[in-house]
């Protein structure tokens, strides 16, 4: 790999491990909780803690934000950082509590149909479903189904 | 502070104190976008997050149940799966660049270009929006027309039901 | 929420001036943090908090589901219809120059202008319309089981 644990190597890289974490934390809930709507709130902290990863990756040192003064006299010295991020992780935010919401809209229907939103409680009840269906119809393929 | 709140998401069993923590853990992500200079993502994620998001999970929660059952499995293999691939993405960073480095690949290509051609092609202060808009006018036609599908489709999902129920009411809203 | 006094007070103040905060984001986001998308979100978050303080009739009647879904289509509308007018002029798609062509950056103006209209009137709509489809179902919860 080629590369010393320096003061400096652990700094530079621990908001990546920072990010990490909190999208492992993300990654937990949604694969070891039941309640789906907080498998949706996981969704959201694994996805924010991929936006600070994109926004961390777009800054400069001693940089300011990418605006330019008012009458677009841009000072040349002046550092700004990555703009390009920004706008990807912008539009993304937007368009991630379009997603939530559609989201959440399924878990509500889900609701209506099954009367809970605990995972382990709706595959119960849909094993219970497919076993009466088979029960009707087993026979009628012959014992296949 | 992000990593406190998002673990005490995982303690909680009240669905609502979890709305009101997911607005918290979206406060903090928004100052913590300040001081990465990302000034009109720290707006959206104040916005969006704190606002829109919490109300949309209370709503979900008024139409649903307030309470987490507590669940029977054990946790063992999802922490394994946790561990594993949380070990992966940080092998994965060894090999990035320094935190704020100049010569980032991030830096070096595009970025600087957009900086520099802004200011006479397009004569905006707001970097941002010039790209947004302007040069990247495709990707931001999408994530329009992304944002339209989905609300249709929460149209379509969560309309249909509450028209065949209240038949009868039907008389001024017949587009809905 | 009939009882809460200092709530609907309050609630009246602030949503003029938050729409009037989000115009300014809209409009001013060439100059200064802002845009389309959150201007959007926040004239949404006008109406969601004038619906919750007050009741969802309330909201309907200033702003009717029938219109919020128009909108939704026009400002999707509005974004491409702008790509196609610079088509028509003889430019590539939504390539601004086209509006003023002995004045490149001027037509950049006008046509982020026009953009940034079609993002905000599409993320306002889809905002408020998701919030009528959710508060517009019967809730389990009564309001004294929170």
């Amino acid at each position: 790999m080629g590369f010393e644990l320096t003061q400096e190597y652990i700094l530079g890289h621990l908001n990546y491990w920072l990010f990490s974490v909190l999208m492992m934390t993300g990654l937990y809930i949604v694969v070891a909780k039941g309640n789906l709507v907080k498998k949706i709130v996981g969704l959201n902290i694994f996805q924010t803690s991929v936006f600070m990863l994109y926004i961390s990756m777009g800054k400069v040192t001693d940089g300011t934000a990418p605006i330019f003064p008012l009458d677009m006299d841009v000072d040349p010295d002046v550092i700004y950082s990555n703009p390009l991020p920004h706008v990807l992780i912008l539009t993304a935010i937007v368009v991630g509590v379009a997603t939530t919401a559609l989201g959440l809209a399924l878990i509500v229907r889900i609701q209506e149909e099954f009367n809970t939103i605990e995972e382990d409680d709706i595959l119960k009840i849909e094993r219970a479903i497919v076993q009466t269906e088979n029960a009707i119809h087993g026979d009628a393929m012959g014992g296949r189904a | 502070m992000l990593v406190l709140t998002a673990i005490a998401v995982v303690r909680m069993r009240s669905l609502f104190a979890i709305a009101m923590l997911s607005g918290v853990f979206s406060l903090l992500s928004a100052l913590l976008f300040v001081t990465l200079d990302a000034v009109d993502v720290a707006f959206t994620e104040a916005a969006v997050g704190a606002g829109i998001s919490t109300v949309l999970v209370l709503g979900t929660l008024a139409l649903t149940s307030r309470f987490e059952k507590p669940t029977k499995r054990s946790p063992v293999l999802p922490l394994f799966v946790v561990f594993v691939t949380g070990a992966a993405l940080i092998y994965g960073t060894l090999d990035m660049p320094n935190f704020g480095s100049p010569e980032a690949p991030a830096q070096m290509h595009v970025g600087p270009d957009y900086l520099e051609d802004s200011v006479h092609e397009i004569n905006i202060p707001n970097v941002v929006t010039s790209i947004l808009a302007s040069y990247r006018g495709y990707d931001t036609l999408g994530e329009t027309a992304v944002v339209f599908t989905a609300g249709i489709g929460v149209l379509l999902l969560l309309s249909g039901l509450r028209r065949r129920r209240r038949d009868d009411e039907e008389d001024e809203s017949e587009e809905v | 929420m009939r009882h809460h006094l200092i709530l609907r007070v309050i609630t009246k103040l602030l949503v003029g001036a938050i729409m009037l905060f989000a115009f300014y984001v809209q409009f001013h986001g060439d100059f200064s943090p802002g845009g389309g998308f959150q201007a959007g979100v926040i004239m949404a978050v006008a109406f969601i908090l004038y619906g919750l303080v007050f009741s969802l009739h309330n909201v309907q009647q200033v702003f009717p589901p029938w219109l919020v879904h128009k909108l939704v289509a026009l400002g999707v509308l509005i974004y491409a219809g702008t790509g196609i007018v610079s088509l028509f002029l003889g430019y590539s798609f939504l390539d601004y120059g086209a509006f003023t062509p002995d004045h490149p950056s001027h037509g950049q103006h006008y046509g982020i202008f026009a953009v940034e209209l079609g993002v905000g009137i599409t993320v306002t709509a889809v905002m408020v319309a998701i919030y009528y489809a959710f508060a517009g179902r019967p809730p389990r919860l009564s309001d004294e089981e929170w």
